[in-house]
């Protein structure tokens, strides 16, 4: 079975909203129909977008750090919005694991939405249904495309590679590997909706070394380093070298 | 939660016609085994007819909450899953069920199809009131197993969401059915007015007792369960907008404290205490006009409990989306 996913290192994430653009540029001029903002040069812009990047700040002044942090569905492998639906609009692919929702069929009720606990789907105020990240479905098969070019928009259009992608249920992808050794965990996991994407935590390289390490433990008394320094002819401390 | 009038009036309105259909049948069994006296036909199509009246309208209101009404009967297909599904499909069989009871009544079609053991006589209204009533609970617990199935949302998920709606479906009904009693001259409005302050008094302790329950929970997801990072301390800054998005809209009742606290204590007086008060006046003498002004005084309640459920509800979605820079 294969689970497409998205891995998201919050180590390397800038918060430069590439992914946000590119992917709403993607999925806007897509065969599904435009994401139409309202507004958009007015006073409340708002709109429909499959993804998102926020900004958090952790600590108390001046001990603070910013964590940006994209947010788009999750494609949860136990997905909560697919059950509720009343049409059969949203549904789980089996062959890849990515939720989707058929426009054709959604007559916008809104009850996925409040179904999903992490807020990802969200309403188009002019087509009228209910909108959601694809996983760039419409690229990641297509034949016309170059292997590199099929991967999702956001994936391809982030600067620093905080986004990975790929099959989190083959144990030698690149997303298990970064899962499994540099700490991917999964978001509000007391739900058990078990999603697909994983996030990677910020991460510092620390030197733990002790005092002692230091010195040199069978040189205590430091005799090396006395000055004057001992004649090249006399025995040093390990009778081998000398100066 | 944002409150939707659709969905209020919806889930106030059909409860309104199943209390009425159940008050209905109950006092056609109570007359059968020979309890009360036997009502005039055209009581019971009447009042079929105002039951469906309210279901009609409370299933128009529910158009108004889809964005694609013309797709709407796609809804029945995933009954299997899906509680509003369910409903979609229980709420147009209740209806039918109801016009029929109506219909058969206003004919006065009650030949005797079977003797019951005991010397019952068994009438197609019997068997379409007992239908009717088998579905009025379905409807009953699907309507208020979709609020109870979504397990993020605390505050619904739990029994007594189902039980309240039954009951504040059920004490509505009653109160009207002794409002229309009275006004049809039927000698019952002290029978349906009995019930309708049962029910008023379970439902008021069934919902005091949600209310007490909501008051003690306390929130699973945190801030740090939903961006993974252990901190105590931790405050956003950006949601990624800047004039709000359908998360903001739909996840927020907007509204201060002092208003949702205003909004509970109007619905605490008008749902029980008023028309309890309408109810026991209107009990004693079966006048009209105490035991209609107690159904309008609880169905403005009704609509503000309804209102108060949904903004009481708090999504875990809200973690984040708590400040628009």
């Amino acid at each position: 079975m294969t689970q497409l996913a998205l891995v998201i290192d919050l180590n390397v994430c800038v918060g430069c909203h590439a992914c946000v653009t590119n992917c709403k540029e993607w999925n806007t001029s897509g065969p599904a129909g435009p994401m139409v903002d309202q507004n958009p040069y007015g006073k409340d812009p708002t709109g429909t977008f499959f993804n998102r990047v926020q900004t958090f700040e952790v600590g108390e002044f001046p001990n603070t750090e910013t964590v940006h942090f994209p947010k788009s569905c999750l494609h949860c492998e136990d997905p909560p919005c697919v059950p509720v639906c009343p049409t059969g609009a949203s549904y789980k692919r089996k062959e890849d694991g990515i939720v989707l929702v058929d426009y054709d069929k959604c007559i916008g009720c809104k009850y996925c939405s409040w179904a999903c606990p992490y807020g990802v789907r969200e309403f188009d105020e002019q087509q009228k249904v209910m909108k959601k990240c694809t996983l760039c479905v419409d690229r990641i098969y297509d034949p016309k495309m170059t292997e590199e070019e099929r991967r999702p928009a956001c994936v391809r259009a982030c600067p620093t590679s905080a986004r990975l992608f790929g099959d989190i249920h083959d144990p030698e992808s690149e997303v298990s590997h970064a899962i499994r050794e540099a700490g991917g965990y999964q978001l509000m996991a007391e739900w058990g909706t078990n999603p697909a994407n994983h996030y990677l935590p910020r991460r510092k390289t620390k030197l733990r070394i002790r005092v002692d390490e230091i010195e040199r433990a069978d040189n205590p008394l430091k005799i090396d380093s006395q000055l004057p320094k001992p004649d090249t002819g006399a025995p040093a401390l390990d009778d081998v070298t000398s100066w | 939660m944002h409150p939707a009038f659709s969905v209020i009036f919806l889930t106030t309105l059909i409860g309104v016609g199943q209390g009425l259909f159940l008050a209905l049948f109950t006092a056609q069994s109570y007359a059968g085994f020979g309890l009360l006296h036997e009502q005039s036909s055209g009581f019971y199509a009447l009042g079929s007819l105002l039951s469906l009246a309210f279901l009609g309208a409370g299933l128009v209101a529910s158009f108004f909450h889809l964005g694609r009404p013309e797709r709407a009967w796609r809804s029945a297909t995933q009954w299997r899953t899906s509680w509003l599904s369910r409903e979609v499909i229980v709420l147009p069989a209740f209806m039918g069920t109801v016009a029929l009871y109506g219909l058969f009544h206003w004919l006065g079609w009650r030949p005797v199809l079977l003797t019951l053991p005991t010397g019952l006589p068994v009438d197609p209204t019997a068997i379409l009131g007992v239908a009717g009533t088998v579905l009025a609970f379905a409807l009953f617990v699907c309507t208020g197993m979709i609020y109870a199935c979504l397990r993020f949302l605390r505050e619904w998920h739990t029994p007594l969401t189902v039980i309240n709606y039954t009951l504040f479906g059920g004490a509505s009904g009653f109160t009207l059915a002794a409002g229309y009693a009275a006004v049809a001259g039927s000698d019952l409005a002290g029978f349906f007015a009995g019930w309708a302050m049962i029910l008023t008094g379970l439902a008021l302790v069934g919902r005091v007792a949600s209310l007490i329950r909501n008051a003690r929970l306390k929130p699973k997801s945190s801030l740090q369960s939903a961006i993974g990072v252990k901190h105590p301390k931790i405050v956003q800054k950006t949601q990624g907008s800047m004039g709000g998005s359908f998360n903001t809209r739909e996840f927020f009742h907007g509204k201060s404290k002092t208003f949702l606290r205003a909004v509970k204590w109007l619905f605490l007086v008008c749902v029980f205490p008023v028309p309890l008060l309408l109810l026991a006046a209107g009990f004693t003498d079966g006048a009209g006009l105490p035991l209609l002004v107690a159904f309008g005084v609880q169905y403005l309640g009704l609509i503000a409990e309804r209102w108060f459920f949904f903004a009481q509800a708090n999504h875990p979605q809200n973690l984040y989306y708590q400040s628009i820079a």
